[in-house]
């Protein structure tokens, strides 16, 4: 069994096909929605964290693919220019899904990506803009 | 039985004489150490160099007295935001020459009063309709070598006949880059929390409704003011760390405050004495100078500063073992006016993850940065270890009972 969060990206045409169904019928995969959009033009976007065993998540994942629904891991979404961070903290202060987090011996940022639940506070929190999610 | 004795036992004057005394037999008792003899000591890399979170530790066996004889300086340092910053510039003259009187680096502005090509360019200037790029960024452009557009305008003289320049410039064209940052280093600062039931945006980060959160500054035992409380080493003259360079502390810093309420160990307890310092950006990294920018407030410049303290007497040696668990500071509410004080904590609780303010337990921030405090910490050490930074006794110390004043307003005649 593994865990893993994804963005999904729905196109026009796919938003009222009920693909997470088939994702649990057909695949076995426990899915839990953590955010969920949707776009004027009917485009929607969807964070899930997929758990099921690893052949099954890929064969879902691909049968999600097959839908035109841009399936992509949420830490590919994720970008941090961890090179330019000061470790100051400002991200901790807003983040409470617990992925970014101030290691207490070192006091420098741990951000564990696939903790993060999007809900992008971090974006204007962090004093020298180093965060971007990509979730649209 | 034994009697009590009692202050009011005495009369005031036998009271000072007595504690004159006994800090005069305390003194005579402990090892005292000058200036001379520890830089004499720094150059034949004999003296024996220690971090304030080090000698904390020390001091959990050891005495002020043994501290003193083991201990020659104490680095302390902090990397936070402080956004009373900003950088001198002098342009060189241009052929035509121009008066300069309104001034703009990347869209900033810049102060326009000083001469013909004399500027002094704000941490926190900006241009409103470019809210995210200001003064601090403008400083880190220069100071990382990169070209910065240059306009200034001005009405033409007889000897300055121009009107108007645009033009490029850079850390290398430039003639004087002088960082002067007239209130850095804050000797200790206050914890912010929100309780409204509205997101706030602040200096001190986004503080959370309902008191989810709680954001501290300041590195707590290695902070540079907190580890020499009554300023007995630290003032006019004192050589220190600035931005990656040797700088100096040349006067108090604005809202100087010596008369702010204090632990039982003399502590401030909520933000009081401050800085003034001066160094030369040219030599300067940016790797100890950021420029930020918060949401919905603005820019402000993350400064590194550290600050060599000279053990030496026992006094000292006891100033500078202060650890986390004595260090006190207030906890503020940001989101209501006059922001009210809901608690006292230390630095030891906030840095723990969690304090606990009127019964409700809140995660703690920080919003400095205590990785690169104990980087500075470490340079600085190594700074005095090669015999390249010579500590130095202030040319004159700061005053001791300053407070401050509000501004208060006053009814304008209409003319």
């Amino acid at each position: 069994m593994i865990k893993k969060r994804f963005i999904l990206n729905f196109p026009p045409e796919s938003g009222d096909k009920p693909l997470s169904y088939h994702l649990v019928k057909d695949y076995d995969i426990r899915i839990n929605i953590l955010k969920a959009e949707v776009y004027p033009g009917k485009m929607g976007s969807l964070l899930l964290e997929l758990q099921g065993k690893k052949e099954n998540i890929e064969k879902g994942v691909k049968y999600l693919t097959q839908h035109h629904v841009v399936c992509e891991p949420l830490d590919k979404r994720i970008h941090f220019q961890a090179e330019k961070c000061i470790d100051c903290g400002n991200c901790t202060a807003v983040c409470f899904a617990g992925a970014l987090i101030m290691n207490k011996k070192t006091w420098k940022l741990e951000f564990d990506k696939n903790k993060c639940v999007v809900c992008e506070l971090c974006i204007p929190a962090c004093p020298l803009k180093l965060f971007e999610i990509d979730f649209r | 039985m034994i009697k009590k004795w009692k202050i009011k036992d005495f009369k005031q004057d036998q009271f000072f004489q007595l504690r004159s005394s006994v800090f005069q037999l305390y003194l005579k008792m402990s090892k005292i150490k000058t200036y001379e003899e520890i830089n004499r000591k720094l150059k034949s890399g004999d003296a024996v160099i220690l971090t304030a979170e080090e000698v904390s530790k020390m001091a959990q066996e050891a005495s002020p007295e043994e501290i003193v004889e083991k201990v020659d300086v104490v680095t302390t340092a902090t990397f936070g935001a402080m956004c009373s910053s900003g950088a001198i510039i002098n342009f060189g003259h241009a052929n035509p020459p121009i008066r300069m009187e309104k001034i703009r680096l990347n869209g900033v502005p810049c102060y326009e009063g000083l001469a013909a090509v004399d500027s002094y360019i704000g941490a926190t200037a900006c241009d409103p309709d470019n809210p995210g790029y200001g003064g601090a960024h403008v400083i880190q452009d220069l100071l990382e070598g990169k070209d910065v557009v240059l306009e200034a305008w001005a009405k033409g003289t007889d000897c300055y006949p121009r009107k108007h320049i645009k033009t490029k410039i850079n850390i290398k064209t430039i003639n004087e880059f002088t960082l002067f940052n007239p209130r850095n280093a804050y000797q200790n600062y206050n914890v912010a929390v929100n309780t409204t039931k509205k997101m706030i945006h602040t200096y001190m980060g986004t503080l959370l409704p309902g008191l989810r959160n709680a954001t501290y500054s300041t590195s707590g035992e290695l902070s540079p003011l907190l580890n020499d409380p009554e300023l007995r080493t630290i003032g006019i003259g004192t050589r220190i760390f600035l931005g990656g360079a040797q700088g100096f502390v040349i006067w108090p810093g604005t809202q100087f405050h010596t008369t702010k309420p204090k632990n039982e160990l003399g502590v401030p307890v909520t933000n009081a004495a401050t800085i003034a310092v001066i160094g030369n950006l040219k030599e300067m990294s940016s790797e100890y100078l950021q420029a930020a920018y918060f949401e919905k407030y603005g820019v402000s410049m993350f400064v590194g500063i550290g600050i060599p303290i000279p053990v030496l007497d026992a006094d000292i040696a006891r100033r500078v073992s202060i650890n986390n668990g004595q260090i006190e500071t207030s906890v503020l509410d940001y989101g209501t006016v006059g922001m009210p004080k809901l608690g006292q904590v230390t630095y030891k609780e906030l840095q723990s993850g969690a304090i606990k303010v009127q019964g409700k337990k809140i995660r703690t921030a920080p919003v400095s940065s205590l990785a690169k405090a104990r980087k500075i910490a470490e340079e600085l050490r190594t700074w005095l270890q090669n015999g390249s930074f010579e500590i130095s006794k202030p040319v004159q110390l700061f005053p001791i009972d300053t407070s401050l004043n509000s501004l208060n307003e006053m009814e304008v005649e209409n003319d």
